[in-house]
């Protein structure tokens, strides 16, 4: 299988290098219509090579970093995060398929995280079967590299909720457009989360751990269903917000028939919103809530209840040429973001439960172009351990760039 | 030029940038203000073998892994946060059924200690209908742990003093206990009737480190090693209902790397030594007779570790049993430590503890939340002891206590 994709990643910029340059063409893609956080897989700079039927595409991120908790660094640090490979074809107007393999830090995690067909029974009803993102929250399906001005994704987006997501599963979408407003839903029955929610190393619930059932493409580990929901209206002058839930049960309650436990539910609740003030400054975030029933034996630290919340504000400082970039923007950025990965208070003492993370990140992104940014980010934590002890600290600097091909 | 003046200017800010670098980390917090570090004197292969237990004590074990099938935690370092006491939410519960002078720990229902967590789908352990004296203890720091190991036995004994000879009102006696089966004895110990000097665990119940490591990885965690090959169960599901994965479930290497972290951490820093309020503090500790038993000063013997050899360290203990009154009897005998003895508890560090076990929790069970409280309840032995500190004026008080945060 490695070296399958191996051969795909090398065969392709081979061929194109062997064609008339011409006859490889960008996609154009389509401004049309209010673009919303669920379109925008579809929506990214495909690139078509002569008359072949599949558009591919695809984005890398790498970055150095160079951080340190409580006066401790290990020193400068090169990343090499995801290479991301996107495959899509129109099968016929009303039948596309996408396909989205990620390779992150090397070929140390290959997943793939996106392999649906989508039928087009009515705008207002399509048919999408395969693996697909769960629309838990906007990051999960908006989550690539070159969109975002920050080098590392939002924690509340990926450690209370896993993006990204994705599963075995089908369900429907549709949208409705009148005249500035835009309203979209998503509804799908997919496989679900295991017990590593409550059972792994990183000593605390996590849906992210949850992820990481082999199984998962072949079977719910639970035997029933995880329904994911959402729905989102976006105007186009003042922005779109969101509201999804994720429900389930993560446990297996019944084997060969036979109950040997109860059904313990997991699911989580996010609402996410962006918007533009003046044509220029952008404000994107997500709020996100998860709940879990725990069995009576988990140890403390594995809470029953997380949340989570980031905020991006991304302003242009400047717009134009700078080093015969003719369309390039300087921005600077800010990030502000908080995890409480444990609601609650100590049964034996009514004291509060830590294990939380505060952080901000201002920095600057220079986009030379729509496709490319380049990033320098100052982070800045300030993380609880469960007991609430003084929080350890943890700041540096990171500089990379993501762009699509 | 416009151009030309850009790059001039992104050159200048990432240099810049590069040599700030060591100037935006966080500072690290002071020495004296962490529980953390190795003591002096280890060389380059033992700093790195020190790392590599520092990995296992905090190792989070799962269910595929072993952990459980019942447990109290999952990881050594959840309950001794920070190397530091331990919070109240991490209570350990031993049971027995007690009849007069005999004792039944009730090994055949999972006793001597309650496993209240337990893995996914598995159910966990509830006190057997036969238990009539159960009892609470809190997780200690584990700092300095190689000092007080590297002791000669001949050091504790020079305290012992359990028919009061010297009429101090204190009778300190050593807990000889019964050796583990793997225990080696080394030149430290002295042997009574194949019986050795406990000198760890809250009634001095472990000889030595290993002791405590073995049994606190199946005990606690719910994890074999080379040196205990059987598994937890609950006995309400019957023996062998276990959690199906192979024995031993930590090898005797990863036991060792634990044994030897324990051994190089460090002593608990003073703070605030020559402040006047704590000198004064340490002679009104010393005056009222809180040194009978919190010794202050001890000298390692010969170690394998050089670093450990010959070294002097002030854990505030003598090792030694004491009687400490009605307050203090958790009812619960062990091996031959009655049930209102207790090990003193070395004051090292307990300065230091509020920062690392989430508040203050002090007693072997974390009931006081202040050292007025902890001292108040003493009685036994320490009764004449406590009377002279609430005899003390408010100022005296709180120049012991000063002293006693800055331990």
């Amino acid at each position: 299988m490695r070296y399958l994709l191996l051969s795909i990643i090398l065969f392709f910029p081979a061929l194109m290098k062997a064609q008339d340059s011409t006859l490889i063409k960008r996609v154009p893609q389509d401004t049309s219509r209010l673009i919303m956080n669920s379109d925008v897989m579809y929506n990214r700079p495909f690139l078509i090579i002569g008359k072949s039927p599949i558009a591919i595409g695809g984005y890398l991120e790498a970055n150095t970093q160079y951080m340190g908790t409580d006066g401790v660094t290990d020193g400068f640090s090169f990343q090499f995060r995801r290479f991301t490979l996107f495959f899509s074809s129109t099968i016929s107007k009303r039948i596309k398929f996408l396909s989205e393999l990620e390779f992150e830090e090397g070929t140390k995690e290959i997943n793939l995280e996106f392999a649906a067909m989508d039928l087009e029974l009515h705008p207002f009803l399509n048919f999408r079967g395969g693996v697909i993102m769960n629309p838990i929250g906007a990051f999960n399906q908006n989550h690539d590299g070159p969109r975002w001005d920050f080098i590392d994704r939002p924690l509340s987006a990926t450690t209370i909720l896993p993006s990204t997501l994705s599963n075995v599963g089908f369900g429907v979408h549709g949208k409705y457009f009148a005249h500035n407003l835009s309203l979209a839903y998503e509804l799908y029955l997919t496989n679900g989360f295991d017990a590593n929610i409550i059972d792994n190393t990183d000593n605390r619930t996590s849906l992210a751990a949850g992820k990481s059932n082999p199984e998962k493409f072949e079977e719910s580990n639970s035997g029933l269903p995880m329904t994911t929901g959402k729905v989102a209206l976006k105007h186009r002058k003042y922005g779109e917000i969101g509201l999804s839930a994720m429900l389930g049960v993560y446990n297996k309650w019944k084997l060969d028939g036979v109950v040997i436990d109860k059904q313990r539910s997991v699911s989580a609740y996010a609402f996410d919103f962006s918007t533009t003030i003046a044509n220029q400054t952008t404000i994107t975030g997500e709020i996100a809530v998860v709940e879990v029933d725990l069995p009576s034996g988990s140890a403390p630290q594995y809470g029953a209840q997380q949340w989570g919340c980031f905020v991006d504000l991304v302003q242009p400082l400047y717009k134009g040429s700078v080093l015969n970039f003719e369309k390039s923007k300087i921005n600077a950025c800010f990030r502000f973001e908080y995890a409480d990965y444990n609601v609650g208070t100590f049964t034996e003492t009514s004291g509060a439960i830590g294990d939380d993370i505060l952080t901000i990140v201002p920095g600057f992104s220079f986009r030379p172009s729509g496709q490319t940014v380049l990033r320098l980010n100052y982070r800045y934590h300030w993380q609880h351990d469960l007991l609430l002890n003084p929080p350890a600290l943890t700041s540096g600097l990171q500089f990379g760039f993501s762009t699509y091909f | 030029m416009k151009n030309k003046s850009l790059v001039i200017i992104t050159f200048l800010f990432l240099l810049f940038t590069a040599i700030a670098c060591e100037k935006i980390l966080p500072p690290a917090p002071a020495d004296e203000d962490v529980l953390a570090g190795t003591i002096p004197g280890l060389t380059a292969q033992q700093e790195k073998e020190h790392l590599i237990g520092d990995a296992a004590f905090a190792k989070i074990f799962t269910a595929a892994e072993g952990l459980g099938p019942i447990f109290v935690q999952n990881s050594c370092s959840n309950c001794h946060v920070g190397n530091g006491k331990g919070h109240p939410s991490t209570v350990v519960t031993r049971y027995a059924h007690v009849n007069g002078s005999k004792v039944d720990y009730l090994l055949s229902k999972g006793g001597p200690q309650l496993q209240q967590k337990s893995i996914d789908g598995y159910l966990a352990e509830s006190l057997p209908s036969e238990v009539n004296v159960f009892t609470k203890r809190l997780a200690p720091a584990i700092m300095g742990l190689g000092y007080i190991a590297a002791l000669h036995d001949q050091s504790i004994l020079a305290n012992a003093d359990s028919l009061d000879l010297n009429g101090d009102g204190i009778s300190g006696r050593p807990n000889y206990v019964g050796p583990t089966s793997f225990f080696i004895a080394q030149d430290i110990h002295i042997a009574i009737n194949g019986h050795y000097i406990g000198r760890f665990g809250k009634k001095a119940e472990k000889v030595m480190i290993q002791d405590q490591v073995v049994f606190a990885l199946k005990q606690d965690i719910g994890i074999t090693s080379d040196f205990d090959m059987e598994d937890l169960y609950n006995y309400e599901l019957g023996v062998y209902a276990g959690d199906n994965i192979a024995d031993p479930e930590a090898s005797a290497s990863f036991v060792n790397s634990l044994v030897f972290y324990m051994r190089t951490l460090k002593a608990p820093p003073r703070r605030n030594e020559s402040d006047a309020d704590v000198m004064a503090g340490e002679k009104v500790f010393t005056q009222i007779g809180c040194a009978s038993c919190h010794v202050s000063t001890f000298t390692t013997s010969e170690s394998d570790i050089a670093a450990l050899s010959n070294q002097t360290f002030h854990p505030y203990s003598d090792f030694l049993l004491h009687d400490m009154g009605v307050s203090l009897d958790d009812k619960y005998p062990e091996g031959s430590a009655n049930s209102n003895e207790w090990r003193t508890p070395p004051l090292w560090g307990i300065g230091l503890a509020e920062a690392s076990q989430g508040g203050l929790f002090l007693l072997h069970d974390g009931r006081a939340t202040s050292f007025e409280t902890v001292i108040a309840l003493h009685g036994g032995e320490a009764a004449s002891r406590r009377a002279a500190f609430l005899a003390l004026s408010e100022a005296e008080k709180a120049q012991l206590i000063k002293f006693l945060k800055s331990l």
